[in-house]
Parts: C-alpha cells; sequence; structure tokens
C-alpha cells in the first residue's frame, strides 16, 4: 500500500510540476469553472439577498389584514368601518394608553427616476396610522424628524433614497398633483419597508382622494395570540377578511422572484457548467495526448493504471480548484453588499443587497469540483487504456 | 548456456484501418542468458514490434514467445506489467525521463514498484548512478543534463531493479559517434561483469560491433545470424 502511494505521489508531482508547460490549454479549464461559478454564485446571492430583505420585514408576532382572496396589499381594499373592528378583536397588543398597537394603511404608488439607469420605476408610498411605529419598533429615524399628520410631510427608507433621485432630506415630491415634502429618513434594520416611502394614512387618502384602506397590520400578544386573532376576524359575519401572519405574507410575496432566481441560478449554472465540462475535458483530453509519452513509459517500467489515473484527476481538481476559488473571489469582490433593486410585492421596487455567504461560496467550489472530475473523467480512461506500444512509438 | 529468450513461429499483425498487415513472418529465434544481441535491418523491417514482444511490451498475434521460462504471450494487463517490472529494463532512444522529476527520482521510479523501504530505495538508486558514473548528477533534472548524461540515468533506472534482460531500442540512435561509444561500453560491461543478457536494436553497424551476437531483419523475417567471437 505504501509502494502504491509513493507511485502516485511520483507520477502526481511530475504531472503538477509539467502544468505550467500547458498553460494554454489548462487556462481553459481554469477561466470556465471560474465563469461558471461566478454565475452561479452571484445569482445565489441575489437570491438569498432577497429572501433575506424579506425575512427582515415579516415577524411571527404581527398579522396583516387583507380582504378575502387579496394575493397583496394594493389589491386588498378595507372599508373605515373595518378597520375600527379589526384592532379591537382577541390577542392584540396593547401600548401603555391602552389603545391597540395596529396600523390602518393606504398604499400608494409614486413613479420615481432610478439614480442607476435614469429610468422610471414605482416606489411604495404607504399611509400609516398613529401606532406605526409602535408596531414597527424596527424603524429608526436616521436623519430629520417624523411627518405630521395633516399636512403634506413624508419620510423616506434608506434604501429608496439610496437608489432613487430627488428624494433627499427637505426636497419636495410631487404625488397626484399635491406636493409633499421629504421631512425624515428611517432605517427598518434591511426589511422592505426600507424601499418605501411614509406618510399619514389620513393625509395619503385625501390626496389621492380616496376613502378604503388597503391592509390592516398589527401586533399580537405573543405568537401564540395568532390562531384566536384570526378565528375571531374570520368568524365574524361583518368583515370578509384574509389574515396572515406577517413572516408568511412576505413569503407568499417573495416567493415566485426567489423561485426565479434559483431557477435562474440552477439553469444558467446547471447550463454553464455544462460548457465547463466540455471545456474541462478539452484541457484533459491534451494534458493526456501531451503525457502519452511519459504514460506509455511508466506503463513499460510496469506501472498500473491506477497512479495514472490519480495523476489525472488530482490535475483536473488542482485546475477545477482554482477557477472555482476565483469565480467565488469574483463574486465576492464585486457583488457582495452591492445594491440591486427588483419588482418585490406590490409591483413596486424592492432594493436588497446581494449577499455572498460562506456556504454560497462551498457551493460555488463544490461544483467546480463536479465539473472537475467530469472533465477528468474520460480523460482518465483515455490515459489509462493508452496502448503502450504505439505510445512509445508516437513519442 | 539456457536459451533465456525463446520465440516460436511469431506472426504480429498490425490493423491499419480496416486491413490487417503482417509485420512479422513467423519468428524462430533463441538468445542465451548472457548474451548481448544487436538486432539490425532496415526502417520499417519490424525490429521495434520484436523487440517490443521480447520485452512483453506488446502480445504477438499468433506463436510463442517465452522469456526466463514464462510464457509471456499468455500473459496480459497488470500480469504482463508485473512481470516486466521484475525481470525487464528498458532503454529508448530519447531517454524517456519525466522531466520534473531529479535523476535520483527518475532512477527510483522502478523501485516504488517494489517492497524496498525508502533507505534501501536510495541505496539501490546510489548504486545504480555509481555504476553509470552520474554520482554526481543526482539531483539534476533531465533538461540540465546532456544527452549521454539523460541515456546514463535512463540506464540506471533500467538496471536498478536488477533485471535478468535489458531490452534497448537504437540507444545511441541520438547521440553523437564518442558519446554513443561510451554508452555502447557501458552496455557492454553491464553485460559482460553483471552478466546481463541484452537485446539491443540499431542501424548503426558500428554500434552493433559492440555486441556477441548480429541478428538480421528484413521485411518481418530474419535473414541472418551471425556470432562474434567473444574475447
Ligand atoms: N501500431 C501500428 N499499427 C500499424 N502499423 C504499425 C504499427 N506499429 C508498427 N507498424 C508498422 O509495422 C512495420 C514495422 O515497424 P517497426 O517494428 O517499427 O520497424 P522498425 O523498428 O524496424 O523500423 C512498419 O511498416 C510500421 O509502419
Ligand atoms: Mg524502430
Amino acid at each position: 500500500m505504501a509502494g502504491l502511494a509513493n507511485q502516485i505521489a511520483a507520477v502526481t508531482v511530475n504531472n503538477l510540476r509539467s502544468v505550467p508547460q500547458r498553460a494554454g490549454v489548462s487556462a481553459v479549464i481554469v477561466i470556465g469553472i471560474a465563469v461558471t461559478v461566478a454565475v452561479l454564485v452571484s445569482v445565489l446571492a441575489m437570491a438569498t439577498g432577497f429572501g433575506k430583505t424579506l425575512a427582515n420585514t415579516g415577524r411571527e408576532d404581527r398579522a396583516i389584514v387583507l380582504r378575502g382572496g387579496s394575493q397583496s396589499e394594493l389589491a386588498s381594499t378595507l372599508s373605515r368601518e373595518n378597520t375600527l373592528t379589526i384592532p379591537d378583536a382577541r390577542g392584540v397588543r396593547r401600548s401603555a394608553d391602552g389603545k391597540p398597537i395596529a396600523s390602518a394603511e393606504m398604499v400608494g404608488i409614486v413613479s420615481l427616476k432610478q439614480k442607476a439607469t435614469g429610468t422610471k420605476a414605482n416606489v411604495t408610498l404607504r399611509g400609516v396610522g398613529p401606532k406605526a411605529f409602535d408596531l414597527r419598533p424596527e424603524i429608526h429615524l436616521v436623519a430629520g424628524r417624523l411627518f405630521q399628520p395633516a399636512v403634506r410631510e413624508l419620510i423616506v427608507g434608506k434604501a429608496a433614497l439610496g437608489q432613487f433621485e430627488g428624494v433627499d432630506l427637505g426636497r419636495r415630491v410631487t404625488i397626484h398633483d399635491t406636493e409633499w415634502t421629504v421631512v425624515g429618513v428611517f432605517d427598518s434594520g434591511g426589511g422592505s419597508h426600507e424601499s418605501e416611502l411614509m406618510a399619514d394614512a389620513e393625509t395619503v387618502l385625501s390626496a389621492y382622494r380616496r376613502n378604503l384602506f388597503q391592509s390592516a397590520t398589527v401586533m399580537l400578544e405573543s405568537r401564540q395570540a395568532f390562531d384566536a386573532f384570526k378565528d375571531q376576524l374570520t368568524t365574524d359575519p361583518t368583515l370578509s377578511v384574509d389574515v396572515k401572519r406577517e413572516t408568511e405574507y412576505y413569503a407568499e410575496q417573495s416567493k415566485q422572484l426567489s423561485r426565479l432566481l434559483f431557477f435562474v441560478a440552477y439553469i444558467v449554472g446547471g447550463i454553464m457548467a455544462v460548457g465547463a465540462v466540455f471545456g474541462a475535458l478539452n484541457t484533459m483530453y491534451s494534458a493526456v495526448s501531451a503525457r502519452a509519452l511519459e504514460i506509455a513509459t511508466l506503463r513499460a517500467i510496469g506501472f498500473g493504471a491506477l497512479p495514472v489515473v490519480i495523476s489525472v484527476f488530482v490535475e483536473a481538481l488542482a485546475l477545477a480548484l482554482i477557477g472555482g476559488a476565483l469565480g467565488a473571489a469574483a463574486a465576492w469582490i464585486f457583488f457582495n453588499g452591492s445594491s440591486v433593486n427588483t419588482l418585490g410585492s406590490n409591483f413596486t421596487q424592492v432594493v436588497f443587497q446581494l449577499t455572498v455567504t460562506p456556504s454560497l461560496a462551498m457551493s460555488g467550489i463544490v461544483l467546480a469540483c463536479i465539473v472537475g472530475i467530469l472533465g477528468g473523467l474520460f480523460p482518465a480512461i483515455r490515459a489509462a487504456r493508452l496502448p503502450i506500444a504505439a505510445a512509445l512509438r508516437a513519442g | 548456456m539456457a536459451a533465456i529468450i525463446s520465440l516460436r513461429n511469431v506472426v504480429k499483425r498490425y490493423l491499419r484501418g480496416k486491413q490487417s498487415v503482417e509485420v512479422l513472418h513467423g519468428i524462430d529465434l533463441d538468445i542465451e542468458t548472457g548474451d548481448f544481441v544487436a538486432l539490425m535491418g532496415p526502417s520499417g523491417s519490424g525490429k521495434t514490434t520484436l523487440l517490443n514482444l521480447i520485452g512483453g511490451l506488446d502480445t504477438p498475434s499468433s506463436g510463442e514467445v517465452s522469456v526466463a521460462g514464462v510464457r509471456i504471450d499468455a500473459l496480459g494487463g497488470a500480469r504482463l506489467a508485473r512481470w516486466r517490472a521484475r525481470n525487464v529494463g528498458f532503454v529508448f532512444q530519447f531517454y524517456n525521463l519525466l522531466p520534473q522529476l531529479s535523476a535520483q527520482r527518475n532512477v527510483e521510479l522502478p523501485l516504488l514498484l517494489t517492497s524496498l523501504s525508502a533507505a534501501q530505495r536510495r541505496r539501490n538508486v546510489q548504486a545504480a548512478l555509481a555504476i553509470v558514473g552520474l554520482s554526481d548528477r543526482a539531483h539534476h533534472k533531465p533538461s540540465e543534463l546532456s544527452g549521454g548524461q539523460a541515456q546514463r540515468v535512463a540506464i540506471a533506472r533500467a538496471l536498478v531493479s536488477d533485471p535478468t534482460l535489458l531490452v534497448c531500442d537504437e540507444p545511441t540512435g541520438d547521440l553523437d559517434r564518442a558519446t554513443a561509444d561510451e554508452i555502447l561500453g557501458l552496455l557492454q560491461t553491464l553485460n559482460r561483469e553483471q552478466g546481463k543478457t541484452v537485446v539491443m536494436v540499431t542501424h548503426d553497424p558500428k554500434a552493433a560491433e559492440f555486441a556477441t551476437h548480429q541478428l538480421y531483419l528484413d521485411k518481418g523475417e530474419l535473414v541472418s545470424r551471425s556470432t562474434k567471437a567473444v574475447a
């Protein structure tokens, strides 16, 4: 056994040292794998970042109420009477003043110019109730002040501020022929509200000349209080509503896009991986033919096929690992933490950050190894079957 | 002396496309232990083919090949490889050293197929390099050696595991006259002093003079055989 290990070591060492002489063709496998891994890791980083943003938005102990059958807030309407009934249901937490922590909200759409592209995109303007900030303690002002009720003032989420023009502190924004002033900037801990504008619900309703809300969100006494709350609302004959935990609601909102991103990651990554396998095959076949004389000489001396096969795989894996590491590093250097906005819930933009996690980098490296092994397989078989006499003659 | 190599009615055919071409037409040959045989003949006459059959690098289409009492035509694959490792040392025209390994590591290669310890391997490698007069080049890479030196390293590699048979295909074909004579002298010494049986293919009549016996192959048939008196 020690003998075999020595044989493998000798053949592999000689081979790895000779790889620089095949640098050109070796680059095919390295670059092919690097590009594949970079694309896979970046798209997965997008899916991860998007999921993280929407997961940060929802809480298990908050519930959102929409009109029955509505898929999203935009498609929902709640009457003023409904928004008064809902907070009084069982299971809703109350603040020190004894009032339920709830916010009836109206969601409008504002079209703003994107800084990156100069094109217009939709941003959510969320009209919120007086208890909105007790309801969402994750929201903190980072500049300016809160809006006042009954005046046209709004605050802007940090992410929206980064992506869109004309919403800086103190600027005026025209919404439905009315002028609004940006008075504050807020942070919501990375959630999707950071991509929104917020203002007083009654003021927004009047600007839009509407009288219907779209959703009501309540803080529950605990996660367990959800069932009691839901039961009461869904059995109330005056209401026809759907009740969801916020986490469930945002997961549903993100499901389609997440699915699309994972689909893109695996399909595009898969197609590119197939291409990279062909590149790897090309590299390894030419490596084996460049080594034909060396392999035949070893076989003539009496070496078995195994050390030769292993040396082919080690070369393929070493090159694949270099490619995989380069690809993962490129994804991390160029994309980690960079912001992307995309259509999220309510057909408006959600801004989120690409997140290259160590486990994503690992999946990239694993893919690289699989490509390397597949690319080494057939060339290794050819190396093992090399006809000795013919190869010595050709050399 | 007993024949160490004996071939009986050996035929070798190659497939060229769909056509089968007979390259050796029923060779009968005996080589005795301790002989130094030069195999001569024009290009394409089948010298390398015959040598490969004797060295167990290839198997005949029909006929028998026995070496040291073993019917190697009946062996194949891994068993033939093991047989070669134990019994034959190969010397090639272009040395066939592994370019990235030092002279010492190249010479050690056949010993990696044995159960010798690292210390024993090192001793045997040093002994083999001493025989070929290259003890001081042990750590050089093949690219740092002259052609003659590289061929000496290759000869050290061929004899390090102490095989009974040395098989050499045009070992001086790439060397100038003086260097060729040194290499041939070395083979002659190995034959005379260590009792190695040597079978050497050569184009060169001067090279053939170093051998004890000369065989002529033409169009796949042995046409004559001459024996030089051993001094
Ligand atoms: N693998 C092979 N396939 C087909 N023909 C071959 C093969 N190897 C050798 N030959 C042919 O066999 C003949 C003898 O070749 P060879 O033994 O190399 O001759 P020599 O060594 O005397 O020059 C040549 O015609 C050569 O082309
Ligand atoms: Mg020849």
